[in-house]
């Protein structure tokens, strides 16, 4: 399915949803709010797009600079070999959107880590904690206010 | 007939801790099992261990200056993560590099893609007992990485693929020492089939262990030679080839029941494909446009006659430079000057040069790519290795991501081992090759 | 003769038998585990050396040998590696990220092992190349012989 094939299908199935496709060539993008968020990837899921594979899932932290954190998936169809990005936005203050667990199944993890990382709060997840740091650490490393040298031992060093 | 004990005996579970520190957890990450007998029931997965903060770090370094944390990340074969860098950023910055160049960096990545192999299948075999194999095949990874150290200088993390090409060309005697590696590879790879293909003990513990669904491993983002185990043929070098990929001649082999042995078998043929392609690459490759002269001038009197006029002479640089001179710059880096080293021949004996060499490095200059986002992939040793970065027009980038493979393998571990033994959990382990560095960034 | 003679002696003959007699215990995190991998097999042996067994147990080893980055997730469970092997005991630090936390300055790595367990030897390099290792397990040989070794039941001497 082409760019153009894809944006007019989607648009005709979520009217006013989505909010831009473009990209460059290869890079296909859409944005849409995170409320339509999971019925979007659900259709994209099913075989009328056939996008089989959630290659990837990741946040990227706008916070200082237009108040919001952004929500990246990547989605891949082996059928058709064509690639897919979908943005949302989350505003600063609320950090919470739906989870994609029960779509593919990859996505337990992937949302554990970006909890882990930013502190998004994944409504529905059957496991949401920490993946990647311990369960006693304070804070989301990645978001931008959180200083890259702020280390927090878990056991006192030798000479304390 | 049923014994009074055997009514009586009282059945509990028993969590059992396959700690981080683990021979057969490849260092780091914890397995934690409920055990009935040898039965597991249950299992947990906790990984993390090696997190070391790779993308927050990036967040504070310039484009160029990041580079060898790329290499930490699958470290068995590092330089295919600098490709992948390497292919991102040159997709923002829209460079072109020279032929010659792209056959180099598809040379160094399949020979880089042999030794994640041979270490995989090693580990793997090592830890069901067969430590022959392991021997062998560590054996066979040193003639690749004696290659590898003559042309990039280090044994593993090499930083050699840089933004618009490599570093230097190869070194001169290049064809030999790969000769050498493909033939000692194949050799081994020959007695590594004798000693495990047919080896009852390596059957039983791998045949229909482990054993994952099409479907499955589909849903759980499984990508690389895993999923194709499985029989699900997707392949980044055929799918979306980069570099000359889609000049060579290559097979991508494909499994069929997705359990332990048909990764170790996709593993090993794999090997072999590479080789192919290292032997086709070194028929193909461009030759070397530079003509090996013998009129170089000391880089003294280099100095001291570029205070006088524009000389032009080629410079005899230091041995650690070889394959990096300015004559052979057309070869190996884009034409693009803002955004790679300048040689060093320019940069001591012109101001330009020097100006140049130190905006390059300072930081708030040097490379910066248009503001916008990115997502690049290429084939790693485990699956798709993909690299997805925001530019904020700066010298370092605003965010970069790296889609790690093992991370979609490793979520599927405890599907894989709930119902079986725990023996079973060491050859499962060891073919989803998971790599610390690549799973927890 | 008087008993520092024989002592002396014995304390060579001791610390002969324990240096060359190294059982080690890999804890492997990370990249270096690839050299270890290499300075543990056919090319750059240590088995020569006598150190060639690796025993995954602490209780059974003598040497730990820390091989990659350590993180603070990952900190006490070295901690507790080190206090379950029994005495004479000696740490090595393999690579940059076990000696100072290497190229990784932030908020998940510790900067060296010895902020947290005692070290004998530093082997610094990313990775370091394999005859580094065997440049950094003879030193630490020379460092046994010339201990002085535990004298628990000699009495006072």
């Amino acid at each position: 399915m082409g760019r153009e094939n894809l944006k007019a299908e989607l648009d005709r199935l979520f009217p006013e949803d989505i909010k831009s496709c473009g990209g460059p060539p290869g890079e296909q993008t859409i944005v849409v709010r995170r409320e339509v968020l999971r019925p979007v990837m659900e259709c994209l899921k099913s075989p009328a797009f056939d996008f089989c594979l959630l290659l990837d899932l990741t946040c990227v932290d706008y916070a200082a600079v237009e108040g919001t954190f952004e929500m990246v998936y990547h989605l891949y169809s082996l059928a058709r070999n064509d690639r897919l990005r979908i943005k949302t936005r989350l505003p600063a203050g609320d950090l919470s959107i739906g989870t994609l667990t029960g779509l593919w199944k990859n996505a337990g993890w992937l949302e554990r880590e970006v909890f882990d990382m930013f502190g998004v709060e994944f409504r529905g997840h059957p496991d949401l904690r920490r993946i990647l740091l311990y369960d006693g650490f304070e804070g989301h490393p990645l978001r931008k206010d959180y200083p890259l040298r702020k280390r927090q031992p878990l056991i006192p060093g030798r000479g304390d | 007939m049923a014994t009074r004990i055997e009514r009586e005996a009282r059945s509990e579970t028993l969590l059992l801790n396959m700690g981080p520190s683990h021979p057969a957890m490849h260092g780091t990450v914890r397995v934690m099992v409920e055990l009935d007998g040898e039965k597991i029931l249950n299992s947990e997965v906790e990984i993390g261990y090696l997190h070391r903060g790779f993308e927050k770090t990036c967040e504070n370094r310039t484009y160029f200056n990041l580079l060898p944390y790329t290499d930490r990340l699958n470290y068995v074969s590092p330089l295919i993560n600098n490709l992948g860098y390497a292919l991102a950023m040159e997709k923002m910055l829209g460079l072109e590099v020279p032929e010659r160049a792209r056959y180099i960096r598809v040379l160094l990545s399949e020979l880089s893609r042999v030794s994640d192999h041979l270490t995989c299948i090693a580990a793997m075999a090592m830890e069901c007992g067969a430590f022959t194999v392991f021997l062998y095949m560590i054996k066979a990874r040193e003639f690749v990485w004696d290659v590898i150290e003559a042309t990039t200088g280090a044994r593993m993390t090499t930083s050699y693929i840089r933004i618009g090409g490599v570093r230097a060309d190869l070194h001169p005697g290049h064809r030999e020492a790969v000769g050498k590696a493909v033939e000692e590879t194949r050799r081994v790879l020959r007695d590594v089939r004798g000693l495990l293909d047919k080896n009852k003990i390596f059957l039983g513990r791998t045949r229909d262990t482990g054993t994952i669904s099409r479907e499955d491993a589909v849903s759980y983002g499984w990508t690389g030679p895993c999923l194709r185990s499985t029989g699900v043929c997707y392949d980044v070098r055929k799918s979306r080839p980069y570099e000359v990929y889609d000049r060579l001649e290559f097979e991508v082999p494909l499994g069929e029941r997705g359990d332990n042995f048909d990764r170790y078998n996709v593993r090993m043929l794999e090997i072999e494909q590479s080789l192919r392609i290292v032997e086709q690459v070194l028929a193909r490759m461009p030759a070397s446009s530079a003509p090996p002269g013998n009129d170089a001038i000391p880089p003294d009197r280099a100095i001291g006659e570029s205070r006088r006029r524009k000389s032009g002479a080629p410079v005899r640089l230091s041995p650690n430079l070889e394959g990096s001179e300015k004559a052979r710059y057309c070869d190996i880096l884009a034409p693009d000057m803002s955004v790679v080293v300048p040689p060093k021949e320019d940069a001591y004996t012109s101001m330009e040069g020097l100006i140049s060499h130190f905006a390059f490095f300072m930081k708030g200059h040097g490379i910066r790519p248009p503001k916008g986002e990115v997502y690049a992939s290429v084939e790693g040793g485990n699956g798709e290795v993909g690299f997805y970065i925001v530019s904020d027009g700066s010298d370092r980038p605003y965010r970069l991501h790296m889609r790690a493979p093992c991370f979609h393998v490793m979520s599927a571990l405890e599907q894989l081992i709930r119902g079986r033994f725990v023996a079973d959990v060491i050859p499962t382990f060891g073919s989803l090759n998971m790599i610390g560095g690549e799973l927890d960034r | 003769m008087d008993g520092r003679f024989i002592t002396t002696r014995f304390n060579s003959l001791l610390g002969w038998a324990r240096k060359y007699s190294l059982f080690h215990y890999p804890y492997v995190t990370a990249c270096c585990g690839m050299e270890y991998m290499s300075a543990a097999c056919a090319h750059f042996d240590i088995d020569r050396f006598g150190a060639g067994w690796t025993r995954f147990s602490p209780r059974q080893s003598d040497m730990l040998l820390v091989v990659g980055t350590i993180t603070h997730k990952l900190a006490p469970v070295l901690k507790t590696v080190y206090d379950q092997m029994t005495e004479p005991k000696w740490v090595v630090a393999f690579g940059a990220c076990a000696v100072s936390g290497g190229i990784y300055d932030n908020y998940a790595v510790v900067q060296g092992i010895d902020t947290i367990i005692p070290v004998d030897i530093y082997i610094p390099g990313c990775p370091p190349r394999p005859e580094m290792v065997l440049d950094g397990l003879l030193k630490l040989q020379d460092k046994i012989q010339k201990q002085k070794q535990d004298w628990r039941w000699a009495g006072k001497t």
